[in-house]
């Protein structure tokens, strides 16, 4: 089934695209490693980070100590 | 048509008022439970913070916490905020590269059903193999263990997703009724979770003396949490993908 063309709303997959895709998740995903699992090793903040996200971390579904 | 970047930005923010708002319920919903959960612990004497570390040490309880409860409180908007914004941004991502793939016209349905099948694998998935425990659950000891299978069933219940649409769209050669595409999608996505389900390890570190009510009100909290979250991101994202069309037709109309 054809997706009519006017509909697609997002531009041709290229290998630029691609590489572009793989860096941003890199960075997003480095994110929410910070709030779900980083304990200063990351955010070079020693646990104070850790501790202050740690109620939203555990509502948020992810094991914690 | 919309570049990488305009779709990645609006998923940013889509993602920043999904966290912010989901972080909301989680405040009203979850705070009081967690605070429950931390007086049975404060009352058995354990110390909570990951900073004193070494329970031998006799001093540690006496320490200050690095970050009071106040201050944990308004931290749990910054990690819902945070972690809306990463997941946003990898949504739209996903959307960029997957939307010429998804059989619909539709860029609501396409949001929509990316959502939706965002929140099964990342959220449902895992929730059911291994639910969220508040404070006062769980053995610092295994905590390397519990973060990887939590990984693990993050990404098969991704896989899962993938193997039932997959094996849907092979069904429809078999014949276009419903039941069958559906009946053969569903099952393989069923197959990949029970098999999932069987091989990793089942882990229960819940005391005995835990009050069954509040851990069962926490971990509703902890699933509506994220159900908020992966919903507004859902029709977030279709709400501004819809402007995006309009000014297309009108573009075109004008034209």
């Amino acid at each position: 089934m054809p997706t009519p063309a006017r509909s697609v709303a997002v531009p041709a997959v290229s290998p630029r695209l691609l590489a572009l895709a793989l860096l941003t998740v890199g960075l997003l995903l480095m994110l929410a490693y910070l709030v779900a699992f980083d304990q200063g090793a990351v955010s070079r903040s020693g646990m104070y980070l850790h501790e202050l996200m740690h109620d939203g971390r555990h509502l948020l579904g992810v094991p914690c100590h | 048509m919309r570049t990488f970047g305009s779709l990645l930005v609006r998923g940013l923010i889509v993602g920043l008022f999904a966290g912010l708002l989901a972080g909301t319920f989680a405040y009203v919903m979850g705070e009081p439970h967690i605070d429950a959960a931390i007086a049975i612990e404060e009352a058995a004497g354990a110390t909570h913070t990951h900073e004193t570390g070494d329970a031998a040490e006799p001093a540690a309880a006496e320490e200050e916490p690095l970050v009071s409860r106040d201050s944990q409180r308004a931290g749990l908007f910054l990690a819902t905020a945070l972690y809306g914004v990463a997941l946003g941004g990898i949504f739209a991502v996903a959307f960029a590269l997957l939307r010429r793939k998804l059989r619909t016209p539709s860029d609501s349905y396409a949001a929509l059903g990316l959502a939706a099948a965002g929140f099964v694998g990342v959220v449902l998935i895992p929730f059911l193999k291994y639910p969220p425990n508040p404070p006062a659950v769980g053995d610092p000891e295994t905590i390397t263990k519990r973060t990887i299978t939590y990984l693990l069933t993050l990404v098969i219940g991704l896989l899962a997703v993938w193997a039932g649409v997959a094996a849907s769209r092979w069904a429809a050669r078999l014949g276009e009724q419903p039941w069958i595409r559906w009946g053969v999608g569903g099952a393989a996505f069923v197959a990949t979770v029970v098999a999932a389900y069987l091989i990793l390890p089942a882990i229960n570190e819940v005391p005995g003396s835990f009050p069954a009510t509040l851990l069962w009100q926490f971990r509703f909290a902890s699933l509506g949490t994220q159900a908020v979250l992966w919903t507004l991101l859902g029709f977030g994202y279709a709400a501004v993908m819809d402007r995006r069309t309009k000014s297309v037709h009108a573009e075109a109309v004008t034209a």
